[in-house]
């Protein structure tokens, strides 16, 4: 590593007597007394979330509001800090998704662990889970810390796309291939 | 994991390597030898080879030799035996070793046949493993991203099967992720010789199902989902349950009869999930009964005894030891030690009948056996006892001498290390005139009689040893810790001993500590017992080892034969010991 | 009206003035603290306290928004907080002398405000008269006298306080404040010098400092701070250390002291500390607008005399009065509003560099601006 040596330049006079740099400094503070304001008062105004932001992991629906998940467990696996809690479990077979089999009895996530890596979001192969522009996680306990199914769902709301690949393959057991 | 060495090893060439291997010996298992995995679906080492996944192709050839002369051609680019290549592939499982065969499988040709099957597998398999419980050990998941083409042409529609066939009460099949290796068809036939599976139809419509008016019920059925390569069948009572990459995996052993089955336990966070077999092939092979799998619900059943007591009220456990102490110091005593129990429990049972100067007993089990893996010695542990000194003879199922001696007023105090004193043979009456200590996991009516009752811990929740029927001692490792308020029984003895002879325990710290130091018991089981001379915990292997029985053959064992056992030839008459009695004194 | 007001007992225009003191002195001093807050806000680029109205304030139309923006009831906010805040005393600290502190730091703080003239009018005889509670002789040394006093209160509140910082934060207090008064105390001479004349009866009264620069003609109308800048500067630099401001803050540096001497106060003592620090920052901007800023005339070479003949305003005493009052104050705020503008200009000093900047360069510089306008005073007024 090449050290270039830097000659200091001795002080000139105005400079050793101060008072001018002050004056200079006080114009610099003058200017920005009146410069516009630089902050955002928050409750009222909200900053411009970007797309790509990662906020509070949520859970999505299909359109026909079918919870996407299935409780493969890959987001509880990949999640760093272990913020992720899933029970799985057998859809019953009375039910209109029956045909999917399984998926989540309780979907814990607990925001005092996430760290928003999104890496969740990246592993699910089933597209249900989604960190979106929610940024403001408040709470006054431990607990109500911890975002249960129900509020994942009421945070994610639905998704617009149209796979519906499991009800492609129910129609296909219904009336498709089956010999 | 093949036979052991025979003299007629033949010398094979496997992508260059030269291996010697028995003569028979088919190329996959030739091949791990050397330590090259060859992909296959159907083959199992422990059935018969069906050769119908195909996915095992390699390319094989055999040195040239002049027809006319029958000598050797030699390439002249290499100054060695030139090798005919077959040109077009064989499958690896069906194909055996003999002198001179040489093996490739990474030539362009084997790639492409094996991205070939793979594509034909997959193109019916329903691409739900988010859902399918066989995701994380799915052969054909691994295969698929090592030797797959990495991308699908397949646009059509796949197949429908049927799914969640219920094909016995603990076999749920999923038809359309079956890809007909056909590996639980040959085990119900030729294991479990149970035939009630097969294809019906044809070509990919083909459908694995039971027979008509037949079940897969038979208590080996499980083996089916172990040894299914994907996630068609699979356990009603684990499906859906918790993903396989959670699981922690303890080695442990079946404990339901002197078999002594190797097993894996799959617990995550203290909470055990399910229990498959490990293989061993001196013992179990790869297999293991449908009835030793559930036996990890007893650890959270809910007549679990959950607190130390005296007299019906909770203690704690010096309190406790001591008032056990106290009764047992005041004479008159009996000590009722268990087949069930490891080898160190028993051998600190001997100790403490010593201590007392008690005589010990035994109960026997005994049920049908089942000639495979379930023997008629219920008990996995009488042998232990044997080994240990706790007991010279075999014990009897009903404990009518102690009987007596309670009515005749010998007896004022039995302790009971696991063992149900009234199924035993005790009336209630008899168990209400005498004080009682017990060990035990689980409330009956000896805990619920006992003046002083130690919570203690099932086979999943400790550590220790087991004899099996071939005088083959095995260890299990704790997979889960102990239920709330129980305690090892290990601990519980060694301080019941310190408190009875007012002496040193036998750890110097285990007064003080709340589990037990299996080593140091282990230096001095090795030193008093000398079947064990050699052995400390840590060195016994994972498939166990056979132990010198020559001093117990004489012995009238009731096992029959099963899986890698036959009964010793029947004796005459027991030569060194009159008629079993079922109450001896320890020597 | 004024008849009324002297012909009151002596003792009770005393309580009356005195009253009069704290109930200008320390709504100011809190305005100074809420000044303080927006005008750093806005100097770093942000709106500053704008959030607390009183509910039933809101609904005044226009009015509400713009005070609550301004912040205007923080400042009531602040005040009621200090009032009813907890008063926690530590266990380890001399109670007695740690109550005294900041009840000392008052009595300087208000006491000099009394000998401040703050406005003139012109009597019935055409007589200047100048606004104090009491227009002493000795003004000037009256007040450098009293507010040294001010130091005594910090070392007592770092000594009672019984632990490190606070005490470290009363030793500074008192070595800058020995060292700096020199130097100030120095710079005003010249002033004094100028204005007795060799043979009249000398004065050092600051309603006289201001008669002299209201004088007609180029010399006489002429602001101190323009006659003898240098004094001003050293006056203004010593003001800072004086007042502990920043970048002479030693006292309460709160990045190596924690919070200094006060560090172990709280809620209604610390304030009483913090209305002392402003009643100082008062107290020396309306002495540097009388010896160097001209005090009540509105601008250089225009008196007031002449500006009330210019509006014609000489007969209305009263209004006069208020005028006069008004111009001081503006010259006063304005100096306020410096001395914010300086702290969020200069970074503060290390302690070794407030000491050397001291001694080493303000006094001699001190002693040798009185030196050459001694000098050149003889040679003018021979």
């Amino acid at each position: 590593m090449a050290v270039i040596p830097l000659e200091r330049k001795p002080l000139t006079l105005s400079e050793r007597a101060y008072l001018p740099q002050i004056a200079s400094g006080l114009k610099t503070t003058l200017k920005h007394l009146f410069a516009p304001n630089v902050t955002l008062e928050y409750p009222e105004q909200r900053p411009a979330i970007p797309t790509g932001y990662r906020g509070v992991p949520t859970l999505v629906k299909d359109p026909h509001g079918r919870e996407k998940c299935v409780s493969c467990q890959l987001c509880e696996f990949v999640c760093p800090p272990k913020a992720i809690r899933i029970t799985p479990g057998e859809i019953p077979p009375d039910s209109a998704t029956a045909h999917v089999e399984k998926g989540p009895q309780a979907f814990d996530i607990d925001m005092l662990r996430c760290i928003y890596c999104g890496l969740c979001q990246e592993v699910c192969p089933e597209e249900a889970i989604f960190l979106q522009q929610q940024y403001s996680m408040v709470g006054y306990t431990r607990e109500e810390m911890v975002n249960h199914k129900d509020r994942l769902y009421e945070l994610g709301g639905t998704l617009p796309d149209q796979h519906f690949k499991w009800d492609k393959k129910k129609a296909a057991a219904e009336h498709g291939n089956a010999h | 994991m093949i036979a052991p060495a025979k003299p007629d090893l033949v010398t094979v060439n496997i992508d260059g390597k030269e291996v010697a291997v028995p003569k028979g010996t088919n190329v996959i298992e030739a091949a791990r030898l050397v330590g090259v995995d060859v992909p296959h679906y159907c083959y199992h080492p422990k059935l018969t080879v069906a050769g119908n996944c195909r996915m095992c192709l390699i390319e094989m050839g055999m040195p040239a030799v002049d027809p006319a002369t029958k000598t050797p051609i030699m390439d002249p680019a290499t100054g060695k035996q030139k090798i005919n290549w077959i040109p077009r592939p064989q499958i690896g499982c069906g194909t055996n070793a003999s002198p001179g065969l040489h093996v490739r499988t990474n030539t362009p040709l084997v790639r492409d046949c094996q991205q070939g099957v793979m594509e034909f597998l997959l193109i019916n398999h329903p691409l739900d493993c988010p859902i399918c419980d066989q995701a994380g050990e799915c052969k054909l998941q691994e295969q698929a991203t090592d030797y797959g083409r990495g991308y699908s042409r397949y646009i059509e529609q796949k197949n429908v099967k049927p799914k969640r066939t219920q094909l016995g009460p603990r076999v749920t099949l999923d038809d359309e992720r079956c890809i007909l290796c056909s590996r639980c068809v040959r085990f119900s036939k030729e294991i479990a010789k149970d035939d009630v599976l097969g294809f019906i139809d044809r070509g990919s419509y083909s459908t694995l199902t039971c027979f008509p008016g037949k079940t897969l019920s038979n208590n080996y059925s499980l083996n089916t989902v172990d040894i299914c390569p994907v996630g068609a069948l699979t356990s009603t009572d684990f499906r859906f349950k918790m993903r396989v990459w959670f699981l922690k995996q303890t080695f442990s052993l079946d404990a339901e009869s002197s078999v002594g089955a190797n097993t894996t336990v799959w617990s995550r966070e203290g909470v055990i999930y399910r229990v498959t077999p490990r293989r061993n092939d001196e013992v179990n092979d790869t297999w293991m009964s449908d009835s030793g799998r559930l036996l990890f619900k007893q650890v959270k059943a809910d007549n679990r005894l959950a607190g130390i007591k005296v007299n019906g009220t909770e203690s704690a456990l010096d309190i406790a030891v001591n008032a056990a102490a106290q009764l047992l110091k005041a004479g008159s005593v009996a000590v009722v030690g268990s087949g069930r129990s490891t080898v160190e429990e028993q051998f600190l049972t001997k100790k403490l009948a010593a201590a007392l100067g008690a005589s010990v007993s035994l109960v026997s089990r005994v049920g049908q056996g089942d000639k495979l893996l379930i023997s008629a010695d219920r008990n996995p542990n009488v042998r232990g006892a044997l080994v240990t000194g706790l007991i010279a003879a075999l014990p009897a199922a009903q404990l009518t001498t102690l009987a007596a001696d309670v009515d005749a007023g010998k007896i004022k105090t039995i302790i009971s290390v696991g063992e149900d004193l009234a199924a035993a043979g005790l009336t209630a009456a008899q168990l209400a005139q005498i004080s009682i200590v017990y060990l035990g996991t689980h409330a009956n009516a000896t805990s619920a009689a006992a003046k002083v009752t130690f919570p203690t811990l099932t086979s999943f929740e400790k550590s220790g040893t087991f004899v099996n029927q071939q005088f083959r001692i095995q260890k299990f490792v704790r997979a889960v810790p102990g239920s709330a308020g129980a305690n090892d029984d290990l601990l519980v003895l060694s301080k019941l001993i310190a408190a009875v002879s007012e002496g040193r325990a036998l750890s110097p710290r285990a007064p003080f500590e709340t589990s037990f130091d299996l080593a140091s018991l282990w230096t001095q089981l090795a030193a008093e017992v000398p079947a064990l001379g050699t052995m400390n915990f840590a060195n016994i292997p994972d498939t166990g080892l056979l132990l010198d029985a020559t001093s117990w053959l004489a012995l009238p064992f009731v096992e029959g034969e099963t899986l890698h056992y036959k009964p010793a030839a029947p004796q005459p008459a027991p030569a060194k010991e009159p008629a079993s009695p079922p109450t001896s004194t320890p020597a | 009206m004024f008849d009324f007001y002297f012909n009151l007992p002596f003792w009770l225009r005393s309580v009356l003035q005195g009253l009069a003191v704290i109930f200008v002195i320390f709504p100011l001093a809190g305005a100074c603290s809420l000044a303080e807050r927006k005008v750093s806000a806005w100097i770093q680029g942000r709106p500053g306290p704008n959030r607390a109205i009183p509910f039933w304030f809101a609904w005044v139309p226009v009015l509400g928004p713009l005070l609550q923006r301004l912040g205007v009831f923080h400042l009531m906010a602040d005040g009621a907080k200090f009032l009813f805040k907890e008063e926690p005393v530590p266990g380890h600290v001399n109670k007695f002398y740690f109550i005294l502190a900041p009840v000392i730091a008052m009595i300087p703080a208000f006491s000099t405000v009394t000998v401040v003239p703050f406005g003139a009018y012109f009597d019935p005889s055409h007589r200047l008269i100048p606004l104090a509670l009491a227009n002493v002789d000795i003004g000037i040394l009256a007040i450098f006298a009293v507010s040294s006093l001010g130091v005594y209160s910090l070392i007592l509140a770092g000594w009672a306080s019984n632990s490190k910082y606070p005490f470290l934060g009363g030793v500074r207090a008192s070595a800058q404040l020995i060292s700096y008064e020199l130097a100030m105390t120095l710079s005003v001479i010249p002033v004094f010098l100028w204005i007795n004349a060799p043979d009249a009866p000398a004065t050092l009264s600051l309603a006289t400092v201001v008669e002299f620069q209201s004088k007609p003609g180029f010399w006489g109308g002429t602001w101190f701070i323009f006659a003898m800048p240098l004094s001003a500067i050293i006056f203004m630099i010593s003001l800072f250390a004086e007042t502990n401001r920043q970048p002479f803050d030693m006292p309460e540096s709160e990045a190596d002291l924690v919070g200094g001497f006060h560090t172990e106060y709280g809620a209604f003592k610390w304030s009483l500390f913090f209305v002392a620090e402003y009643s100082h920052m008062i107290v020396g901007s309306a002495v540097f607008t009388l010896l160097f800023l001209g005090g009540w005339n509105p601008l250089p070479w225009l008196s007031l005399a002449k500006f009330a003949e210019l509006v014609h305003l000489v007969d209305q005493p009263l209004i006069l009065g208020l005028v006069s009052i008004g111009i001081f104050l503006g010259k006063v705020v304005v100096l306020l509003f410096f001395f914010m503008w300086v702290r969020w200009t200069v970074p503060r000093f290390r302690y070794d560099q407030v000491m050397k900047l001291g001694w080493q360069k303000l006094l001699p510089l001190a002693i040798f601006n009185l030196i050459a306008y001694a000098i050149g005073i003889a040679v003018i007024q021979k």
